[in-house]
């Protein structure tokens, strides 16, 4: 299971609101901690990411927030620079204002351009092994399909060209199940439930990435063992008793533990559904290699805290033991 | 479903001991929906991902019929599964259809208006607007069929967002509803939404468009543009670059039709007839969203109706009261041998006093977690209610909601009459 570690390229997605950005974080901190050269890059520059190490805005040019952690922020006009300066070999840096704000605005328009100057950007890295892990705080799970599939869209639409012609090379990184890989990001609800599935199907279908893992998130733990589950639903026949015990506060106390019951026995059901939707899934893939089935990691819940460098840092404790 | 039962009692059973504050809290009436929901003509409900607002969405609807007469549409965006089963729209996509009387009555659920749902369908909502916006039928059939159209309306202006509201737009001008309640497509930057018709404007209207679409021989002789064509060509490939150019001279033919279309759209956001519902959990990043939110509504001279905490803990949870007897318990309990409370609790419900004498030293040791969420959100709740004139709090309904019982009950949350939610139950 450490697999996921030795990987060069880890995108992190899932629905939006199931700690996408704190998982990625603390993936990228376990394996800085763990003496990589580890780049976090976050894709849709809301600043979610500087907000879990608690530091000032990213930029594109990577800043060291941990030792051996560098952390960015993906800009599509910085990636034009540097793909022009790398590749086109045009010098027209003082004069580029215009022309790129016209170039995104083409971009915009046009499928897969703005993606694969993003996802180019994280594949150079990758290429020039100017970092063992590049983990990636991927757009929600509605768009990362269209994020990591753009070379093929690219490769599909475009007929000739410069971007035409470097999409292979970005291919032969995406594709590699030993070089990149997706984690999916879930909680134990309907609807993130649901959308990772459909989202494992689809990336499966639509792009040549493999899913590395799925880490369920805000996993509750159970309070009580089976035996003792009966026994602590007939509590609430008892308040009076424990009212006249421990005082007019027991009530609130009894309701506590049928609440996280209640949410555990929900979550559980949907961990359930997915392990069963996951077992499903052909694990070899497209490749057709034998390989082991995709792992379902789970991070507890942290009452204690909600958000911030506390939480990345709790969660990455946490998948540090997962991972193992 | 015995078990499931049981559990339904145990929560009933705490509720009842928890009367205290909550005959209080009835002496002011609680904040309802209601005087909105009988107001306005559109409302549309926002908020980040994952905080229950398909859900909302839907209740408002059914909370609007429960109290008015008169014809009410719920259009939402990505209903869940078993919701959509419920509302009975899976089947019917974009075209409104009425959830029959029949439905309600064996929910034991009384209504007095019509309630009606669609749900908003992407791809053929643009088809749809193509359709109506093409000037001649070669036109039509040459977008609808060119290869790039479903990749661009895919992306260029945020096409999920402003459909939400173009479809607005239209129900509400049927005059077929008295109320049209929209549930906005989850986005991660909320403020998408409230931009979509002036980009869609914007895009048509610019100089980038109109550059494009010239003929590829005159653009190889504007001095302004030849720097970039040059690199765009070496980059993207003269013939991606003359696609695309190709798509937009026919999308430009509708250029004047989408502008129209789009400054009225913008327009109805800001009509006095509109109000946003903004739902949010009471979790810190859902909770600052929302603050963005209905701060960047009011700068946008947009109304924020109304506020929803969703999933709330309830508050007593958080009370000092609750937190002693807690520490109290988790004291008298847990050691070798059965504590007298647990003895006395054995006695009701027959259950073996060892379990019962560890299972109630879980409880307490397990209850401040959830103490310290509940505290948390009551501060969160405190910052959510100062951006809204009403702020009304839904409880966590345990569970999912997938079916028109759990919506009468949410809705029930939603007007101020939560007694009713708790008969419901």
């Amino acid at each position: 299971m450490a697999h996921l570690l030795d990987l060069d390229l880890v995108f992190v997605t899932g629905k939006g609101g199931v700690g996408k950005t704190t998982t990625a974080a603390a993936l990228a901190s376990v394996a800085a901690v763990r003496g990589q050269r580890v780049l976090v890059c976050e894709m849709d520059a809301k600043g979610a990411l500087a907000t879990a190490f608690e530091v000032g805005a990213l930029e594109f040019e990577p800043t060291e927030v941990a030792p051996g952690l560098h952390a960015m922020s993906m800009n599509t006009e910085d990636s034009l620079r540097e793909y022009l300066r790398l590749f086109v070999k045009i010098p027209l840096i003082g004069r580029l204002g215009l022309l790129a704000s016209t170039f995104d605005f083409v971009a915009d328009a046009a499928p897969g351009v703005k993606e694969i100057l993003a996802v180019g950007k994280l594949c150079w890295e990758v290429k020039e092994r100017n970092y063992d892990l590049v983990v990636v705080d991927a757009e929600a799970s509605g768009h990362v399909v269209s994020q990591i599939g753009a070379p093929r869209v690219i490769a599909d639409l475009v007929q000739v060209g410069l971007v035409r012609d470097q999409t292979q090379w970005m291919l032969d990184i995406l594709e590699d199940p030993q070089r990149t890989g997706v984690v999916v990001v879930t909680t134990p609800e309907e609807m993130p439930v649901t959308e990772s599935i459909e989202l494992l199907t689809r990336l499966r279908a639509e792009t040549g990435s493999h899913p590395a893992a799925v880490i369920a998130n805000r996993v509750l733990p159970a309070i009580f063992d089976r035996a003792e589950q009966p026994v602590a639903r007939h509590i609430g026949d008892a308040v009076p008793e424990l009212v006249a015990a421990v005082g007019p506060g027991a009530g609130a106390v009894v309701e506590a533990a049928s609440i996280i019951e209640s949410r555990r026995a929900i979550g559980a059901e949907h961990l359930g559904r997915l392990r069963t939707a996951v077992a499903e899934m052909d694990p070899s893939g497209s490749t057709g290699e034998v390989s082991t089935p995709l792992p379902i990691v789970t991070v507890s819940e942290l009452f204690s805290r909600a958000h911030g460098h506390r939480v990345v840092t709790l969660v990455a404790e946490a998948l540090d033991e997962e991972l193992g | 479903m015995a078990a499931k039962k049981a559990k339904k009692t145990a929560a009933k059973k705490a509720a009842a001991t928890r009367s205290k504050p909550r005959r209080q809290a009835q002496t002011a009436p609680l904040p309802s929906l209601d005087p909105l929901l009988a107001s306005r003509e559109m409302i549309l409900v926002a908020g980040s991902g994952g905080v229950g607002k398909t859900t909302v969405a839907a209740a408002l609807g059914l909370a609007a019929v429960q109290r008015q007469p008169g014809r009410v549409l719920v259009l939402t965006v990505d209903p869940a599964r078993r919701l959509a089963t419920a509302l009975g729209i899976e089947s019917f996509g974009n075209t409104p259809h009425r959830i029959p009387t029949e439905a309600f009555e064996e929910a034991g659920v009384t209504i007095r208006g019509e309630l009606h749902v669609a749900m908003l369908d992407t791809k053929a909502g643009w088809d749809e607007l193509i359709r109506r916006h093409a000037p001649d039928a070669a036109t039509r059939e040459a977008v609808l069929e060119n290869p790039l159209y479903e990749n661009i309306t895919g992306r260029f202006v945020h096409s999920h967002d402003y459909l939400a509201m173009e479809q607005l737009h239209d129900l509400h001008a049927t005059g077929e509803y008295d109320l049209v309640i929209v549930d906005t497509p989850p986005s991660r930057n909320a403020l998408t939404i409230l931009d979509a018709p002036r980009r869609m404007a914007d895009f048509f209207g610019s100089r980038l468009l109109r550059w494009l679409t010239v003929p590829y021989r005159s653009r190889l002789f504007t001095f302004a543009s030849k720097p970039f064509y040059q690199v765009a060509d070496r980059v993207l490939g003269s013939r991606f670059l003359q696609d695309i150019a190709d798509f937009f001279v026919l999308f430009q033919k509708m250029e004047s039709g989408f502008i129209k279309r789009a400054k009225e759209v913008e327009a109805l956001l800001v009509d006095p007839r509109t109000a946003f519902v903004v739902v949010s959990t009471l979790e810190t990043a859902p909770a600052h969203e929302a603050r963005f939110l209905a701060e960047s509504l009011e700068e946008r001279k947009m109304a924020v109706g109304a506020i929803v905490a969703n999933r709330v803990l309830p508050a007593d949870l958080a009370s000092t009261e609750a937190s002693a007897a807690a520490r109290d318990l988790g004291e008298r309990t847990g050691s070798d041998g059965v504590s007298d409370v647990a003895d006395a609790v054995a006695t009701v419900t027959g259950d073996d006093a060892a379990t019962v004498d560890r299972v109630l030293h879980q409880m307490a040791t397990r209850f401040d977690d959830l103490a310290m969420v509940a505290a948390r959100e009551a501060d969160r709740r405190k910052e959510l209610a100062a951006l809204a004139t009403t702020t009304v709090s839904v409880p966590w309904l345990h569970g999912d909601i997938h079916d028109l019982n759990g919506l009468a009950s949410l809705a029930c949350y939603l007007r101020g009459v939560p007694d009713g939610a708790d008969s419901k139950q």
